[in-house]
């Protein structure tokens, strides 16, 4: 208990200084990513073939949301109609999308201390496939609603059935965070398994539908409709994963230390992980399978602000939304008139961005630099196998084996 | 005054493996308990059932009469604070943010002035302010070390569990860690809690010792009565050879046979790690 008189007596203001400077750097980061994305955005909407340049979209929007209306069927008339019901959903959805899934990317690392964790962990992506496939091939719907909407809701609770079974197993038996992936990774297989067990009933517009399906896109996305339950379960699921952002950060420095400091793990973990499941869930079964965000996103931004999550959440959001909207403008232009599904965009784009993290690091994911586990404990003082290799520290506690001699 | 009271306690992963037998003891604040024995004693099992991280199978464990079972996980962390021998750190956070979370159980969302200084304090006490904004993942085992204690003085908490806290440090920092841990037991009334595989600086700094073997524990005391040359030879099954320094017992440990085929096995090893 550090009394309240000594508190008064050190100078701060060079570490609170300094640590108001650091978070000044990082609430800077994220400002430029909200201009970029409204740049981006912006220029996305001008690809519409009515001629429109960024300021006059921007203007349209503007004057939307403020309630400003246009005599029918005029030029403003059709142009603000457009934009607003017809280019715009896509690209909002797209910012949702790519915020949600790097969010969840974030939540499920840490919750899982594994920096290769992401959104689809818990089996999400295939489980969604599963389901989706079934409503498309076999007409089989876990709901009543047929069609477009049925594909829909069974691919969201295809993908829950994974995450389910996985959190009522980790509740059931205490699991490691390396053991719950793994567990994952496992029922990733039975529902990919049983995905492909139908896919070779299908005939070939089914097989083609199914497979295009599992790509994800933001092309089909064609009205406001389609856009309220995923934004709106990404709004809550970014808010509740940032308030828990410090939780979160306790859990990187193990679950042992975590409970130490007051955290109940396992319920904690248990929260986590049906919020992933549902917001991911949601996504995925609006728009298909888009890999990598959830990976890249957040290690693209640790990379620059470091592993704090309070900065770490909403800037992976950013991140997340930036690399979605330029892929989608990538999409739509690279092969103009044609379009390429923002899945595979991700997946060209999102890969080399990953390999460049990995590689470009000084050091490599987990590697400890320190005795672990019991051999160091054995060893305690001594260099470990790193510091005898390299000649380095720990060198002065052993005395060399040269000068010892047998009696 | 925190006593913290265990009381006949059992556990095991199994009933047919027990780990700890019987474990009975009081500790009050401020002191500093050194528990030391060999290996697979026993030692960070008894740790973690003090601080509720594994659930004793027989038996309680009492702080100032309340049972540590009852207690929510924030109270518990403002009674009790623990740095366990190694933490994870695959997330580049900065020095300071890691002994911010020391303060988890006792801010909310907000980091307000007073967490900073407090942790300010801290890394000042670990020698280790220059390193504040660095990436934790990024230290040597040495300073990665001293930020961990770094947090656990930053909990404030009235009992201070620490295992090998020391194993890391150079020879300078081990001794600067014990004294510190000391200082602090005394001058802020905290009952500190340590496992020791080093017994002289146990035995030098510490106002208790507890010895353990095979999941019980073997002696318990001063370090003069717990540190003696029967003690070591039934617990470690060592030779050793007995001083006196300063009030203090300090042990030497009687050298054993070393054969040729050792020393043949350790110049192999030398000449791996490239020195000549």
């Amino acid at each position: 208990m550090l009394s309240r008189a000594t508190r008064e007596t050190p100078d701060v203001s060079s570490l609170e200084g300094r640590y108001a400077r650091d978070s000044k750097r990082k609430l800077l980061f994220i400002a430029v990513c909200i201009v970029l994305i409204i740049a981006v955005a912006g220029y996305a909407l001008t690809i519409n073939g009515r001629d429109l340049s960024m300021l006059e979209c921007y203007r349209y929007v503007l004057d939307h949301i403020l309630g400003k209306t246009y005599e029918y069927q005029s030029l403003d008339w059709f142009n603000d109609y457009l934009l607003w019901n017809a280019y715009l959903p896509r690209i909002v959805l797209g910012v949702f999308l790519g915020a949600g899934l790097a969010v969840c990317g974030v939540a499920m690392q840490a919750t899982m201390n594994n920096p290769l964790a992401d959104s689809y962990t818990t089996g999400i992506s295939d489980g969604a496939c599963f389901g989706a496939v079934a409503a498309i091939v076999t007409g089989f719907t876990f709901s009543s609603v047929m069609g477009s909407m049925g594909i829909v809701i069974n691919a969201f609770i295809g993908g829950l059935i994974p995450a389910i079974i996985l959190i009522l197993l980790s509740n059931l038996v205490r699991m490691s965070p390396a053991t719950m992936i793994l567990v994952g990774i496992a029922l990733s297989y039975i529902f990919s398994g049983l995905e492909s067990s139908i896919m070779v009933l299908a005939d070939a517009d089914s097989l083609k539908e199914a497979y295009l399906w599992q790509i994800g896109t933001l092309g089909d996305i064609a009205s406001w409709n389609q856009c309220y339950i995923p934004i709106a379960v990404t709004i809550v699921s970014t808010i509740i994963l940032w308030l828990c952002s410090n939780k979160l950060n306790l859990l990187s420095l193990g679950e042992d230390s975590a409970r130490s400091l007051g955290l109940d793990v396992q319920t904690f973990k248990t929260i986590i992980m049906i919020i992933v499941s549902i917001t991911v869930a949601a996504l995925v079964s609006y728009v298909g399978i888009v890999g990598f965000i959830g990976l890249v996103a957040p290690h693209l931004v640790r990379m620059i602000l470091g592993g704090n999550n309070r900065y770490v959440i909403p800037a992976s959001a950013l991140v997340g939304s930036l690399l979605i909207l330029v892929a989608d403008l990538i999409s739509r232009t690279v092969i103009a008139p044609e379009e390429l599904r923002v899945g595979i965009v991700i997946s060209m784009i999102g890969a080399p961005i990953f390999l460049y993290i990995i590689l470009s690091r000084k050091r490599s994911y987990g590697e400890v630099f320190r005795c672990s586990g019991t051999i160091s404990r054995m060893t305690a003082g001594c260099p470990t196998s790193r510091e005898l290799i390299t000649g380095g520290t720990g060198a002065s506690c052993c005395t060399p084996a040269s000068s010892w001699r047998p009696r | 005054m925190t006593t913290l009271s265990i009381n006949d306690m059992d556990f095991g992963y199994s009933k047919d493996m027990p780990i700890l037998k019987g474990i009975d003891l009081e500790l009050c604040n401020p002191q500093l308990v050194s528990i030391i024995g060999p290996n697979g004693a026993g030692k960070t099992t008894l740790i973690h059932c003090l601080n509720k991280l594994l659930s004793p199978s027989r038996g309680t464990v009492l702080i100032d009469g309340s049972d540590v079972a009852e207690f929510k996980p924030k109270e518990l962390a403002k009674k009790m604070g623990y740095v366990p021998y190694t933490s994870g750190d695959s997330f580049p956070l900065s020095v300071v943010d890691t002994v911010l979370m020391g303060r988890n159980p006792h801010r909310k969302w907000n980091t307000l002035h007073d967490d900073m200084i407090v942790v300010e304090e801290a890394l000042e006490m670990m020698d280790i302010k220059d390193l504040a904004m660095r990436p934790f993942n990024e230290l040597s085992a040495g300073q990665h070390q001293r930020v961990m204690l770094a947090r656990g003085l930053a909990q404030e908490p009235e009992v201070l569990l620490l295992d090998e806290p020391t194993a890391n440090l150079d020879i300078r920092h081990q001794m600067d860690v014990i004294r510190l841990l000391k200082q602090q037991s005394t001058l802020k009334g905290i009952l500190v809690i340590m496992i020791s595989h080093d017994i002289n600086i146990a035995a030098k700094y510490s106002d208790n010792i507890i010895m353990m073997r095979d999941g019980e524990i073997y002696a318990v005391g001063t370090p003069m009565d717990v540190i003696t040359v029967e003690n070591m030879k039934s617990v470690y099954n060592v030779d050793a050879d007995l001083m006196v320094i300063g009030g203090r017992p300090h042990i030497v440990i009687e050298d054993y046979d070393f054969t040729e085929e050792d020393a043949r096995t350790l110049e192999g090893s030398y000449v791996i790690s490239g020195h000549s």
